[in-house]
């Protein structure tokens, strides 16, 4: 028993230091599909992760791998420094996870479902007690103690859910989109709640659809049919040669009849790409594009133009961007 | 040190999580009493009316009599078949086509046609001929129809054939044991007990867990520390207890109102009750990971109690099933469980003659875990 600790906590050692997560080469194969193709991660203590990507790009693969519920078909991973193929128990031990359902019990109180969850990982008597008090403080939920969770809104729930997920006081915490379907203000609230635990040491890693929550992040990641395609902080990723290629510019077109405006614009000479944001075009086009020849021509399609002005990339446009790129050899790997 | 080294043992019991996965049942059992009562509900109607309403015994099968012969002989035989108490003489009738429309019309299941020679056939020292029709359309009813029949016809013989004082030189006199009146709550009764426990662990434990499936809160569990076998264990506990309340209380309505004897050990029926729960764990989680909605779950729950209810030799006697199906019946984890317990209650068997039925039923457990075990691992767990 204790030479088997001692293999196990030399095991532990042999994370690369200082990484929260540390993954390398991570492939995950379903029948002859790869799901993930040689995925490396490093996110650091602390950081606030925000793993990107369309839906069944393979997001929660990764996330089912480093939390050791799927095998990996190669590659190797560490997380809180324990090696997930060794150690899955150890790693579960550590980490809270929230999925994007709501998964508490909904015939259970508030309470009910903390004690729990606390139990579970092993809180006991005064420690739980202890544990659920501070929880429910930082949380805000002591007017609610006594409910039972199905009779909670959703910005409470995900609240619940969250405060379950910490009751143990892990280090890492996976949450898979955990803003999913809760109005602006709880979403407000919750990525508050996820900036303090992160100033306290906690390391997140969260899966999201929302460019505004990506922003917040300090370190991105995007994934794109099984393949990491950006990896930085969100600074890093705008200022990629894909985003802003040299000899082009972003420009904002803000103009009435915006779907025929675009067509008409997608058509031009000079115009790389265009998409569409809220009322205006958002393009990439060449430095020497003239605007005012624009102007004219869009004129004359009976289409004035009300605004034109040079943009930063937005993290929106460079996940556009890298998906364009990506497009053409963007299929799953298989065998 | 100390405490790392406790904490490694923590994770390394395979059980963890068992308790709070109770806690936690509990409270949805407590919150949601309408499943259990809807698991309990069948078993009780099956109660009720196999002990009450089911007589399988055949009595008073109504009969039609032509008796064209009309003497004192004729008269006779009739009488013997009234006092056999299988038939029940409702009509006489005054021709064939009359004998034949009343079988059709299905006011009687039997007729009887005795022929205008009955008796001159008796005087004449040759052979009388009794025509008896029967209903065939239920096997059961002709069964016994034609049993009687036939033993009052050789009675009848004997008794004309032999001088008045001789007795009859052999007398085979049945003696049924165990269930001397062959009641049917004797019968029924201790085979209940199987399909109520199949009921209660495979059913309920199989939806508790396609539940959580259904709710998404499986996964989350997953992602704790909680061990598979705490999981299950820990679903299967709660429905267990309830499932030997419901066994109690079964035993208890038995011995009282329906007035069933119980030969053997109470205890020793407990005891071997176990391993059947175990393969009923194993059917559960087989379900369980397989069915992905509530209503699955019950569907398939239902390909399991079905086999359990007509070949486990509950209601039809497996030593009369074509082959196919007396051998598909070694496969039904009730067969086994049905002699256990009618052994115990009727026969009053012990351990020295139920011991292969436990063993096998505790080899097929093991299988079935294994195989539901692996099959959760990879269809539930890694997907």
């Amino acid at each position: 028993m204790k030479n088997e600790t001692q293999k196990q906590g030399g095991a532990a050692g042999a994370g690369p230091n200082g990484a929260a997560i540390h993954a390398q080469g991570l492939v995950r194969r379903f029948g002859d599909v790869v799901a993930v193709n040689g995925v490396d991660l490093r996110v650091g203590q602390g950081e606030v992760f925000g793993f990107l990507g369309p839906n069944g790009s393979g997001k929660t693969t990764v996330i089912k791998m480093l939390t050791g519920l799927l095998p990996l078909s190669s590659g190797e991973a560490w997380v809180d420094g324990l090696d997930v193929r060794r150690d899955a128990e150890g790693v579960r031990e550590r980490i809270g996870y929230m999925s994007q359902k709501f998964s508490l019990y909904d015939d259970l109180t508030v309470t009910e479902n903390m004690t729990f969850y606390g139990s579970i990982y092993g809180l006991r008597n005064a420690r739980l007690k202890q544990r659920m008090e501070a929880t429910i403080e930082l949380n805000g939920l002591e007017p609610y103690v006594d409910r039972q969770a199905g009779k909670l809104s959703g910005g409470w729930k995900q609240r619940l859910a969250l405060g379950c997920a910490m009751l143990h006081e892990p280090k890492m915490m996976f949450l898979d989109e955990p803003t999913a379907g809760i109005d602006p203000v709880a979403r407000r609230q919750l990525w508050d709640l996820i900036f303090e635990l992160s100033g306290h040491g906690v390391t997140f890693f969260v899966t999201t659809h929302y460019i505004d929550e990506a922003e917040r992040c300090s370190h991105v990641g995007y994934i794109y049919y099984g393949k990491m395609i950006a990896d930085g902080t969100p600074e890093e990723l705008k200022a990629l040669p894909d985003v802003r290629p040299a000899g082009t510019k972003r420009v904002e077109i803000t103009a009435p009849e915006i779907t025929r405006a675009l067509r008409l614009a997608r058509a031009m000479d000079g115009i790389r790409t265009a998409t569409v944001f809220g009322q205006a075009i958002h393009a990439l086009v060449e430095e020497h594009f003239d605007l005012s020849e624009m102007r004219r021509e869009l004129a004359g399609h009976g289409i004035h133009v009300t605004e034109v002005r040079e943009l930063e990339p937005s993290l929106e446009d460079v996940f556009v961007e890298l998906t364009y790129k990506h497009k053409e050899t963007g299929k799953w790997a298989t065998e | 040190m100390v405490s790392a080294i406790k904490e490694k043992m923590k994770q390394a019991n395979p059980f963890r999580g068992f308790r709070s996965i109770v806690y936690k049942e509990v409270l949805h059992i407590r919150r949601d009493f309408m499943t259990v009562f809807f698991a309990m509900f069948i078993p009780t109607v099956q109660m009720i009316v196999l002990g009450f309403g089911i007589d399988t015994n055949i009595r008073q099968v109504d009969t039609v009599v032509f008796d064209e012969n009309g003497k004192k002989e004729s008269r006779e035989l009739i009488d013997r078949l009234r006092n056999s108490d299988t038939f029940r003489i409702r009509e006489y009738v005054h021709s064939d086509a009359e004998l034949n429309d009343a079988i059709v019309g299905g006011r009687a299941k039997v007729g009887v046609k005795i022929p205008y020679d009955y008796s001159r056939q008796l005087l004449d020292r040759s052979t009388a001929q009794v025509l008896v029709l029967i209903d065939g359309s239920d096997s059961s009813v002709a069964g016994q129809a034609i049993n009687v029949a036939t033993s009052i016809g050789f009675e009848e013989s004997l008794r004309r054939a032999l001088p008045l004082r001789y007795a009859i030189p052999v007398e085979v006199r049945p003696k049924l044991l165990f269930n001397p009146d062959s009641r049917s709550p004797n019968f029924f009764l201790p085979g209940l007990v199987a399909v109520l426990l199949l009921f209660f662990t495979a059913f309920l434990t199989a939806l508790a867990i396609v539940r959580e499936k259904e709710r998404g809160t499986l996964e989350q569990l997953f992602v704790t520390p909680v061990r598979p076998l705490g999981l299950l264990l820990g679903k299967l506990v709660p429905y267990f207890v309830i499932g030997v309340m419901g066994l109690s209380g079964l035993l208890f309505f038995m011995r009282t109102v329906f007035q069933v004897p119980i030969a053997g050990h109470v205890l020793l029926l407990y005891a071997l009750a176990m391993p059947y729960l175990f393969v009923n764990l194993s059917i559960g989680l087989l379900i369980s990971s397989r069915a992905r909605t509530q209503p699955e779950a019950m569907q398939l729950s239902m390909m399991v109690i079905l086999p359990t209810i007509f070949f486990s030799g509950y209601i039809f006697p497996r030593e009369t099933m074509p082959l196919p199906f007396y051998i598909f019946s070694f496969f039904v984890p009730g067969t086994y469980f049905v002699n256990i317990s009618r052994g115990i209650i009727l026969r009053g068997a012990g351990i020295e003659h139920l011991w292969h039925d436990g063993v096998v039923l505790l080899v097929m457990g093991v299988l079935l875990l294994l195989a539901a075990a692996k099959r959760f691992q990879k269809k539930v767990i890694a997907t």
